[in-house]
């Protein structure tokens, strides 16, 4: 379980990380928290012959708030200080409520955000979060600058929309609406393992008990964070109530999903597993709504 | 003698060295000019080796030698048998045993095939991915019903079929006892297990010394004495010419007993071959595949009960999981066997197993060694007749239970040291009811369980018990020294893994001689301070090591009570050992310090009398006539979520019996770690082989070992009842806390979900496992 041999290169600004990226293009592996890449490396299931660490690059590492609300976290940001920010509880409680759902503390003290995101595993929280949270992702090239819809931005099994001259650098979520309710949770065997199933829903329910707008995805049910597309548009428009969120939780798991079977968890019991945790965080992410704690 | 520290718990010598990282372990023995070895095994279960090409390895950058099968030339044998067959008549016996390096073809995934050796570790894995091996693979056998197929694929040729072994034992004559039965319960029961996964995975460092011409061997083994006859013969050096260390080592559980791994068979070779000090570290992954490990036994079981819940009989008909070769002979499947009648008095048992070969890694014991596929049986039918019979499922427990009177009990059948099964004592009920107590039994039955279902809850409640043989021979011995400075010096043969020797066998000398425990000095595992033994296996650490070093004790003491009387001019009736010292009773100002006593004993000047021996130093040995069977019980409470089929354990109990007890706190680690690897069986490990017998969770990312937050806070409570096998009273404790803890899962399990009319006749289980089951019923 050693790597194979390999280059080291650690660039103390993006400009010189992305020219190593342009010098050795595919060969090239960005290293951010190392928590998921150093393993396979060490299983030697990955074998980049070029390394380019970003952890000397200290630009990447923040977390602001624009006067809108608008949450800014730098794509190097460790997660475990997006988990201890105020400005994460503040402007994105469901990020604050997903954070300590990631593996353990002395991963999450290693693990960044942005390595997280474009590593782009279906059974983490993040992608699943950022997804529900319709946050917007910065990817830098050389020379030029773009920005994608997280939900566009995971595109199949570990694969995203960067390119391999490119480096996420910035993560934009957008402020709540008033009436917003949010809520995550998952199901895994022990704690810090990857879910089984999680789901996270964010609502909106400005007044009386009229759903004007939700969000409900789940992670570890396909190749991507996966939308529940049609429980979504049943909810929208919806007089909430246990019954109404009963039903969109059926379809959920029944009908907005068509997830994997493997040796933790079969098909029946994944779709089982997606309705209970749907019902409980809708149920969750209603009453908050209702409560007006946004 | 005095039995202050005897019995008490005290905090443990060995661990500030342990806790502060100063304790040494194979890994840290880094000798000049050392070589590291890496590893090319197999990718395939099954199949032949058409060609191997290293000539591409040779080239990389700091290779030295990459060695075959064919490079090892005599050396290359088969390991040995390392456990003969018991003398059951009629037994068919086809020991096939694993080789340093595959020849002809490959028996299981990761079997090793050739061995690179580079300048670091890095570069020997780098090499290793450049040797190329052209396989024809084979259908391979990985379902154990398919191993005896006609048309199976023949794992070993030589055979003509995957038979290792057919064992039919008798006790009595279960068809009579069909014949008078009220009920006979019948049923299919897989019981699987997985890897013991210690801390610290096996290594060996082996150092070759030209001029001296001594073979120095670091062995994360449990027996280095063994390790090292072995080692000497198959070199052809003398045995005085190998040393064996054994160090620290981060677990062993069964898997680390003297294997003759194919790396502990290689590393001295290629030390002496290449005349540098090589080292062999294991790494995780590899510890899935070239560690051996337990795995499935399939039964088909039938017990036959009276009306009033009397077990007349038991037929146990299994098949076992062997793996690719058994070198350890037929351990793991004789304590199935030899454990499934458990507490009870059954008079009629039929009990018959075939062992099977498998193209998956050898199977040889882990703690508790086939003792819990028996235990789950037995309890497991004891629950259904209990059921059917409309009887409390405590009744029908205590109805069967062995009554003190009867000890020592006989259950006829041959055992795995190859004398008749005796039990030499117990006193079950007392322990039964203390559980009941504990977990309040009545009380949850009658008004809690009633109650909490009510509010829709799944609680549900499981009490087994089971028996442990320990403490096997042959023998264990021990010297002990006074040295001059006052401080006692302990060797023994056995090696340690973290079961507090340290300590508790220093209590045992501490009484002895009045000194106190911070003054003993132990060595295990060092073939260099002590030449005999067998090793720590079976629980005989502390019964067999234990009243060895007992022994020496006493004649040490014997010698400074002789040496005191002549100094003192009094008798030694008048004499005590206490502080230190000897000295005339009631006289302190009399004190002899021992450390000046021995002085005396070993003097520069004068004679030493004819017939006597210098210094305060002797050795004695122990081995019990046979091995002593301890007992307990285990009870808890578990609460299921009907929707997820997580669980949460909201009770522990053990009650254990393991004779007299040395030091209680140490004794609670061991079952502590027992429950642990016995909740991790029952819920959360199972290797998980696809069709072609390829591992497909071969990490800790997806082989779940319980982790801090799935265990319960154990209670535990003690019984003592002593041995009368050996002077100390003392029995074996290592496995107990293993054994039981599948068919405790299995019946609160069942319990808490019987609302929804669930059978539980398999472990592992799962949440997944539960659905199924639920959605099935």
């Amino acid at each position: 379980m050693k790597p194979a041999p390999f280059q080291y290169f650690a660039p103390v600004t993006v400009d010189d990380a992305l020219a190593l990226l342009a010098e050795h293009g595919y060969d090239a592996k960005l290293l951010a928290g190392g928590q998921s890449l150093v393993p396979t490396m060490n299983f030697r299931l990955s074998q980049p012959g070029v390394l380019v660490d970003l952890n000397k690059i200290a630009d990447l590492a923040y977390i602001r708030a624009d006067s809108d609300g608008t949450l800014r976290i730098g794509a190097m940001t460790r997660q475990s200080t997006v988990e201890r920010d105020p400005l994460t509880a503040r402007h994105a409680p469901l990020l604050a409520e997903a954070m300590p759902h990631i593996a353990h503390r002395q991963i999450r003290n290693r693990g960044t955000i942005g390595g997280s995101l474009a590593h782009a595993d279906p059974a983490a929280e993040l992608p699943a979060i950022m997804v529900t949270l319709n946050a917007r992702f910065v990817i830098q090239g050389a020379g030029r600058r773009r920005e994608v819809a997280a939900r566009d931005f995971f595109q199949a099994l570990f694969m995203t929309d960067l390119a391999p001259d490119e480096i996420l650098t910035e993560i934009i979520i957008p402020p709540m609406p008033p009436g917003s309710g949010w809520a995550m949770d998952e199901i895994a065997r022990r704690h810090g393992d990857y879910a089984l199933v999680g789901a996270a829903a964010l609502v909106t329910m400005p007044e009386g008990d009229l759903c004007a707008d939700a969000t409900l995805t789940f992670l570890s049910v396909g190749e991507t964070p996966v939308v529940a597309t049609l429980a979504c548009a049943y909810l929208c428009g919806a007089r909430i109530d246990d019954a109404c969120i009963a039903e969109a939780a059926r379809m959920a798991g029944q009908e907005d999903m068509d997830p994997p079977g493997d040796i933790h968890a079969s098909v029946a019991y994944r779709r089982k597993l997606a309705q209970v945790l749907a019902r409980r965080v809708l149920t969750r992410a209603f009453q908050r709504a209702k409560d007006g704690v946004v | 003698m005095t039995t202050q520290l005897f019995g008490q718990p005290i905090k443990r010598n060995e661990d500030p060295r342990l806790l502060t990282g100063q304790a040494l372990f194979t890994d840290d023995v880094k000798l000049p000019d050392m070589l590291y070895a890496a590893f090319v095994r197999s990718d395939f279960a099954h199949a032949r080796i058409l060609s191997i090409d290293v000539s591409g390895a040779l080239e990389m950058p700091g290779v030295v030698a990459v060695y075959t099968a064919e490079d090892l030339g005599a050396y290359w044998q088969p390991g040995p048998l390392l456990v003969p067959p018991p003398p059951v008549p009629d037994l068919v016996f086809n020991p096939r045993m694993q080789v340093p390096l595959a020849k002809d073809k490959v028996r299981h995934v990761g079997e090793p095939i050739a061995v690179v050796v580079a300048e670091s570790r890095y570069q020997a894995e780098d090499a290793a991915e450049q040797v190329f091996v052209e396989f024809d693979p084979l259908p391979a056998i990985v379902e154990l019903e398919d191993a005896l197929l006609e048309d199976a694929p023949l794992i070993h040729e030589d055979l003509d079929a995957n038979l290792n072994a057919h064992v039919v034992q008798h006790k009595g004559d279960y068809a009579q006892a069909a014949a008078q039965a009220r009920l006979i319960v019948k049923r299919r029961f897989l019981y699987d297990r997985g890897i013991a996964a210690a801390m610290e995975n096996r290594g060996v460092v082996a150092a070759w010394d030209a001029r001296a011409e001594r073979l120095t061997m670091w062995d994360t083994t449990q027996a280095p004495v063994v390790i090292r006859n072995g080692i000497a013969a198959m070199l052809g050096l003398s045995e005085m010419q190998v040393r064996v260390i054994a160090p620290f080592i981060g677990g062993g559980f069964g898997p680390k007993i003297m294997m003759f791994y194919p790396e502990e068979v290689l590393m001295p070779w290629i030390s002496m071959r290449l005349n540098r000090p090589v080292k062999w570290i294991e790494d995780r992954q590899e510890n899935f595949f070239a560690t051996t490990q337990e795995r499935g036994q399939i039964h088909e079981s039938e017990i036959a009960v009276a009306e009033d819940g009397r077990v007349l009989g038991v037929k146990d008909v299994f098949l076992h999981d062997a793996g690719a070769y058994a070198p350890y002979g037929l351990t793991v499947a004789l304590n199935s066997q030899c454990t499934l009648l458990g507490q009870y008095d059954v008079p009629h048992y039929h009990t018959e197993f075939r062992s099977v070969f498998t193209n998956k890694p050898i199977v040889t014991p882990y703690r508790g060694a086939g003792r819990q596929h028996g235990v789950f049986v037995m309890e497991r039918l004891l629950d259904l007749a209990a059921k059917e019979l409309g009887m409390d499922r405590v009744e029908i427990r205590r109805r069967n239970l062995i009554s003190p009177e009867k000890f020592p009990y006989n259950n006829e059948i041959i055992y795995q040291d190859f004398a008749p099964l005796v039990y030499d004592s117990g006193n079950y009920g007392p322990a039964l009811d203390k559980a009941l107590e504990l977990i309040g039994y009545r009380r949850f039955i009658d008004e809690e369980q009633p109650r909490l279902r009510a509010e829709g809850r799944y609680v549900g409640l499981g009490l087994v018990t089971y028996v442990e043989g320990t403490g096997i021979g042959p023998y264990e011995g021990a010297k002990v020294t006074v040295e001059t400075s006052g401080r006692v010096s302990v060797a023994s043969g056995i090696g340690t893994q973290g079961q507090g020797h340290f300590t508790s066998f220093a209590q045992i000398v501490a009484d002895q001689l009045g000194v106190g425990v911070g003054d003993v000095r132990l060595v295990t595992g060092d073939t260099a301070e002590f030449y005999w033994g067998a090793g720590t296996f079976a629980s005989r650490g502390a019964v067999v090591a234990g009243n060895a070093i007992n022994a020496a004790a006493l004649a040490v003491r014997k010698k400074i009570l002789q040496k005191a009387s002549e100094e003192l001019e009094i008798d030694q009736e008048d004499l005590e050992l206490a502080d230190g010292a000897v000295r005339v009773k009631g006289v302190p100002a009399s004190a002899i310090k021992l450390g000046d006593l021995a002085a005396r004993a070993n003097p520069t000047r004068g004679a030493v009398k004819p017939g006597t021996e210098p210094g305060l130093e002797a050795t004695d040995y122990f081995g019990p006539e046979r091995g002593a069977t301890a007992s307990g019980v285990h009870a808890m409470i578990v609460e299921v979520d009907p929707e997820t089929m997580l669980i949460d354990i909201r009770r522990y109990v053990v009650v254990h019996d393991c004779g007299r007890v040395i030091n209680p706190m140490i004794l609670e680690g061991q079952i502590h770690g027992g429950v642990a690897q016995g909740i991790g069986n029952a819920f959360y490990e199972q290797l998980v082989w696809d069709k072609n017998g390829q591992l497909l969770n071969a990490s800790f990312m997806d082989y779940l070992l319980p982790t801090a937050d799935v265990m319960p806070v154990i209670e535990t409570d003690h019984m003592e009842t002593p041995s009368p096998l050996n002077p100390l009273g003392i029995k074996g404790a290592g496995e107990a806390g293993a054994i039981p803890v599948g068919p405790l899962f299995a019946q609160a399990l069942e319990d808490a979900l019987s609302p929804l009319g669930v059978e539980i006749l398999e472990i592992p289980l799962s949440p997944n496992r539960l659905f199924e089951l639920v959605n099935d019923a």
